[in-house]
């Protein structure tokens, strides 16, 4: 069967070029392998063990990047015994990438204790990686003891506050953001008046055509609030990104990948490259999942991002390392 | 006669009973105490166990990590009665209540974790 499965924009409802009902059956292919492209106004999905027949110019944007999340260097008990392998493994999946990345994005818990050696592992592993620039949003396990200040010194140049920062690459507005700081008791992620406050402004002034990238390490929508799995005062946050043709969102935290379209914006969070973590109530809690060994690598994973300029959406692909 | 006799028999096993209850109330008191005086939580599977804890002042409560993650025990008083350090697996901490009160507590790396000492 040779047939590459193909999709054209059918309904178009806001007029604006997006076909929404054809993106979420998009967006729910990617789970098993689809990789969609917005492409003049069209949005085209081909099978992802199809994507060596489809020709360069159709599956490339003008902005490709890798995000990857929960490498958690340190973590050595039998859910991953080691994680430096699956990170290097994760590294590989990268370089093989036929459009290569021209940066990473680190969704957090790079470190799994906060220790010195945790972080420089990590650095060491994806300086094997051939996109350079990785640009990195804390989570829980990195500002263990000491606020986030070795965090900071390592990661935080330029940035305001615990470690936020926006960028901008060929057009898209990239906007890291901290929700693991000030944790309360019963609570969820929360990201604080001060960058909210920041965040208001840095996007002020932002012409509504401008795709933009949120990357926060907990989710920013309510995936699950009795394990923690949301933000609290995410919903301010995404009230200043309402005038925004193209908003895409991606967490990390709970190890595994979920994605939900919510009028302009769409929610992704990646795989873990460390261990896996159980479906929403699927468990007692949301500890590290065993897997028999030889499955594991096929539930840690990385996401590819590609942008073709002057279109809506992003194309979000996710693979695992197996 | 046999009834003086078996009185004070009686009397006997009674001084002797009591001499023993004695000595044996002593006992059950100390390991009581001994018993009262450190308590433990463990902490396994995001769960604080048990989540309350009553306990006389001056005891010590010890928190032990039996979940594959590290977990914290932080009070959630300004400023802090307790705070740990990072507890991997099988790590423990150790505070001892002087002052009775009621103290919540949570886990600072994963905040829905919720316990509390309540100290009488």
């Amino acid at each position: 069967m040779s047939e590459k499965k193909k999709d054209q924009l059918l309904h178009d409802h806001n007029h604006d070029g997006i076909d929404r009902r054809g993106f979420l059956k998009c967006m729910a292919w990617t789970g098993t392998g689809a990789f969609c492209v917005m492409k003049g106004g069209v949005l085209n999905s081909y099978s992802l063990s199809r994507i060596s027949e489809i020709s360069t110019s159709d599956m490339m944007g003008e902005l490709s990047f890798v995000q990857i999340s929960d490498s958690h260097m340190g973590f050595n008990k039998p859910a991953n015994p080691d994680v430096a392998g699956t990170l290097k493994a994760a590294v590989e999946k990268i370089n093989g990438l036929s459009a290569a990345p021209e940066f990473m994005l680190h969704t957090g818990d790079i470190s799994h204790l906060s220790k010195p050696e945790e972080f420089d592992t990590v650095g060491q592993i994806l300086k094997g990686a051939k996109p350079k620039d990785v640009f990195y949003v804390p989570g829980e396990h990195d500002v263990l003891n000491d606020d986030g200040k070795q965090f900071l010194e390592r990661y935080g140049k330029g940035s305001k506050g615990a470690g936020w920062y926006s960028f901008d690459k060929k057009g898209v507005h990239f906007i890291g953001l901290v929700n693991v700081m000030n944790l309360k008791a019963g609570g969820l992620g929360t990201l604080g008046h001060e960058q909210l406050e920041w965040m208001e402004d840095d996007v002020k002034l932002l012409k509504h055509s401008t795709p933009i990238v949120v990357f926060a390490h907990i989710p920013l929508w309510s995936v699950y609030p009795e394990w923690g799995w949301g933000t609290e005062d995410s919903a301010q946050a995404l009230a200043y990104l309402k005038k925004f043709g193209s908003v895409t969102v991606l967490n990390g935290h709970i190890h595994q990948t979920m994605q939900k379209v919510e009028g302009n914006v769409t929610f992704h969070t990646a795989a873990s490259t460390a261990f896996p973590q159980p479906q929403p109530g699927k468990a007692d809690s949301a500890g590290p999942m065993k897997v028999p060994a030889e499955q594991l690598r096929s539930v840690l994973g990385i996401t590819d991002v590609n942008y073709v300029q002057s279109q809506h959406a992003l194309a979000v692909v996710d693979s695992s390392l197996a | 006669m046999r009834r003086s006799v078996s009185i004070a028999g009686l009397a006997a096993a009674l001084v002797l009973g009591i001499g023993l209850w004695g000595t044996g109330q002593k006992g059950s008191v100390t390991s009581a105490q001994e018993k009262m005086s450190t308590m433990e939580v463990k902490i396994d599977n995001f769960n604080f166990g048990p989540v309350t804890l009553t306990v006389p002042v001056g005891t010590t409560v010890t928190w032990t990590n039996r979940d594959d993650i590290p977990h914290t025990v932080v009070s959630t008083d300004d400023p802090k009665t307790f705070k740990s350090k990072v507890l991997d697996t099988d790590e423990k901490f150790s505070f001892t209540f002087s002052k009775a009160g009621t103290y919540p507590y949570f886990c600072s790396i994963h905040p829905k974790m919720t316990g509390k000492v309540i100290v009488q």
